[in-house]
């Protein structure tokens, strides 16, 4: 059976009510941004965002903050710890009836993928581990953004960075494949897990509602188009972000429990057409076409559909 | 009742985040930390006390989760010792400005590399410009009282920042001492509950916690707001160690003279190995030296109007500083010399590095201290930094690298 989504079916119900509101100092076309604002919008206002150091850092700057909920910036390493915390903070105070429970919040790490992918993993699997009950929201702009775009172990294959440009030696930019942290995750079998875009609103919210239903951790890898680090006009975000689905590059999926299914299947235009878009992968079209790399690039995502296939619907 | 028993330093300190009366324990075990975490592991399993304790996954996380969930409102209380401090010292900086007000409790312990286990203070000293405070304990006794202590300064409206108390591995942590331990009533006498009215993440009143600022003005502004409230931490300590003393009749100051009346020259030192010290006073002073000790207690906030009362006039001081800043010497001693700097009457100034490692520092080293000292006041000019190492030391290393370079 297909998945159906139950609580949202129709654009006009995901919630008018803004919950991150605008006028940060992010960059216009933020694809991350546009996740996050979808993502509030049913976590509600009852929340704290717990941060790492990363672009959406700049979201609370003294004296402004975008959010209707709470905020706490931690380190770069470390904001599962922070909602650990809080977590057991909130948990210990209601049980001793020095705060009600009307006053409980939703514990919401929020980082970029150079966190999630590299220096916060082990404060992930910890956290994870301890069956920590909260939400994992992590905008995977796939590089190290804050810091002028380098090379993340989220970084695809074929890529280029400010630390991986493309050279005599290293025609393809970056030469490893991007890590699978869907599968890290997943390894530790938390009750829910998705991937998201914000091209695919409906799919984003309805899978913040369905994670609602579990106790634990619940993380949410939205692909994060990044009109500043992957090159392109601000104007063309949803356009990125959705070749990026249609060509099955990013596909959309959630894991109930480790159980996993795709919640939408798309056609799968080639994935030349999602590539072209983009700087950071200018040159393997420019000066000269790298045949070979697009090849490895498509054969990659080719080999993921097969996979999955056996268990699609 | 107070009752008086036998407790080693860990035990104490364990008690002391007992009696306080903890909501939250998160830890990370270290040598020779860890006995404190386990005697509290075992009270927030049998519900003697009324804490969640969680152990995390290194003490960069463990002190993220500390300062998390005192900023949500819970009294909450850690410990760490050395790499494990050293690997948490992005965070202290961090909760810091949080203006959280926990405590960590470090027992010391000397710093890789070379790698051991045994004490000295380039721990601790590192973390001294965090902005927690830093209590540094004598004996078993005042690692429980500075405890309590920690919690009512670090809390007050006027602080607001994390405390550290800090005792010496193996010469505390593992020496078992007679400790009256104060009975709970009496505590919450002396510290009331927890209930920080600035302090919570709550869904009624939301805020933002650590966030960004822009420009050198903005951060000055917030990084001399921590300044200030540190140092009214000392008068602060004041007032609270007047409590202290009039709850469990024991009373302890900012620093501590020893014998300093008619004291020409003086000894600094800290923590446990301030007993030698003081023995070696008495010994001295039995021989006819006219010396004293100053043991320094809060070393954050830096006490510099009472290090220079208790120093200045003297003939001569010898800080015996228990770590060694590569390149430069004893940390202690540049920030004793620096508060006797305008002191209208400055004494001859001397630097010794001792009980690096955990090293002993026998009768015979202190009596070259005191004699040193005394020529330098003579003289009129300081001398150091010295480095305390016996011949037979010197001797044994060299065996020791006589074997190493066998082949
Ligand atoms: C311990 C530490 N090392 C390095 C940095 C510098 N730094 C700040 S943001 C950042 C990049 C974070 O990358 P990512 O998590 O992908 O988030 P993004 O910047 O892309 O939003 C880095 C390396 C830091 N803040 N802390
Ligand atoms: S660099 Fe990219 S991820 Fe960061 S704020 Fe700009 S658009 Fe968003």
């Amino acid at each position: 059976m297909a998945w159906q989504r139950e609580t949202y079916k129709k654009i006009k119900q995901i919630p008018a009510e803004e919950y991150v509101l605008p006028g940060t100092a992010l960059c216009a076309g933020c694809g991350g941004l546009e996740a996050l604002r979808l993502a509030a919008k049913v976590l509600g206002e009852k929340v704290v965002y717990v941060n790492a150091a990363g672009c959406f850092t700049l979201l609370a700057v003294y004296p402004f903050t975008p959010f209707k909920g709470s905020w706490l910036y931690t380190t770069m390493g470390s904001a599962p710890a922070g909602a650990q915390g809080i977590r057991d903070a909130l948990d210990v105070l209601i049980a001793k009836h020095r705060l009600s429970k009307e006053e409980d919040l939703k514990v919401v790490v929020l980082a970029g993928d150079g966190s999630s992918y590299d220096m916060a993993l082990s404060a992930t699997s910890a956290a994870i581990y301890r069956n920590l009950d909260f939400y994992y929201f992590c905008y995977d702009n796939e590089a190290y953004g804050n810091t002028g775009v380098q090379l993340s172990s989220a970084t695809p294959y074929g890529a280029q960075t400010s630390t991986t440009p493309c050279s005599l030696h290293h025609p393809s930019g970056a030469v490893r494949e991007k890590k699978d942290l869907f599968a890290i995750w997943r390894a530790h079998k938390p009750p829910y897990m998705a991937t998201v875009s914000p091209r695919h609103p409906l799919d984003l919210v309805e899978k913040f509602a369905r994670a609602a239903r579990f106790a634990g951790p619940k993380l949410f890898l939205a692909l994060s188009a990044c009109p500043t680090g992957w090159g392109f006009d601000p104007a063309q975000t949803t356009e990125v972000a959705r070749l990026a689905v249609e060509t099955g590059f990013w596909p959309l999926k959630e894991a109930i429990h480790g159980e996993v299914t795709h919640t939408y299947v798309p056609k799968r235009r080639p994935v030349e057409e999602y590539l072209r878009l983009q700087a950071r992968f200018r040159h393997l079209f420019e000066p000269t076409r790298q045949e070979e790399v697009i090849r490895h690039i498509q054969d990659r995502v080719t080999a993921y559909w097969e996979q999955a296939s056996a268990a699609l619907p | 009742m107070a009752t008086h028993e036998m407790m080693t330093g860990n035990l104490a300190a364990a008690w002391g985040a007992r009696l306080a009366d903890v909501d939250y324990v998160p830890v990370f075990p270290i040598t020779p930390q860890t006995e404190i975490v386990e005697a509290l592991a075992g009270w927030c399993d049998n519900g003697d006390l009324a804490a969640r304790f969680v152990t995390l996954d290194s003490e960069h996380s463990m002190m993220t989760a500390a300062g998390a969930a005192a900023a949500t409102g819970a009294r909450v209380f850690t410990a760490t010792s050395s790499q494990g401090l050293l690997y948490a010292f992005e965070v202290l900086y961090t909760i810091a400005g949080w203006r959280v007000p926990l405590v960590l409790v470090n027992v010391s312990r000397a710093l890789a590399s070379p790698i051991t286990l045994e004490p000295d203070h380039n721990d601790v000293l590192a973390a001294r410009d965090s902005g927690f405070l830093q209590i540094h304990a004598e004996t078993c006794q005042e690692v429980l009282d500075s405890i309590l202590m920690a919690y009512r300064i670090a809390e007050d409206p006027r602080v607001c920042l994390p405390a550290m108390v800090n005792l010496d591995g193996f010469y505390l942590s593992f020496t078992r001492e007679p400790v009256m331990r104060p009975n709970p009533e009496e505590v919450r006498a002396f510290l009331p509950p927890y209930r920080p009215p600035h302090l919570g993440l709550k869904a009624s009143a939301p805020q933002a916690l650590g966030v960004a600022v822009l420009g050198g003005a903005t951060y000055s502004y917030f990084r001399h707001q921590m300044h200030l409230a540190s140092v009214n931490a000392l008068t602060v300590h004041q007032e609270v160690a007047a409590d202290f003393a009039r709850l469990f009749g024991r009373r302890y100051d900012l620093v501590e003279g020893y014998r300093l009346e008619g004291a020409e020259d003086v000894l600094v030192m800290s923590n446990a190995f301030a007993s030698k010290g003081k023995a070696a006073v008495d010994a001295a002073r039995a021989r006819g030296r006219r010396v004293g000790l100053l043991r320094l207690r809060v070393i954050r906030p830096w006490p510099a109007d009472a290090i220079a009362a208790a120093l200045q006039g003297r003939r001569a001081v010898a800080v015996l500083d228990q770590n060694l800043a590569p390149g430069l010497g004893g940390i202690l001693f540049q920030e004793v010399a620096a508060s006797l700097c305008h002191a209208p009457a400055r004494p001859a100034l001397c630097s010794y590095i001792g009980g690096l490692g955990g090293k002993n520092i026998s009768e015979a080293e202190f009596e070259t201290i005191f004699e040193q000292t005394a020529e330098a006041g003579v003289r009129g000019q300081g001398i150091g930094p010295v480095l305390l190492y016996t011949e037979e030391e010197r001797r044994e290393m060299e065996q020791l690298w006589t074997t190493a370079n066998k082949n």
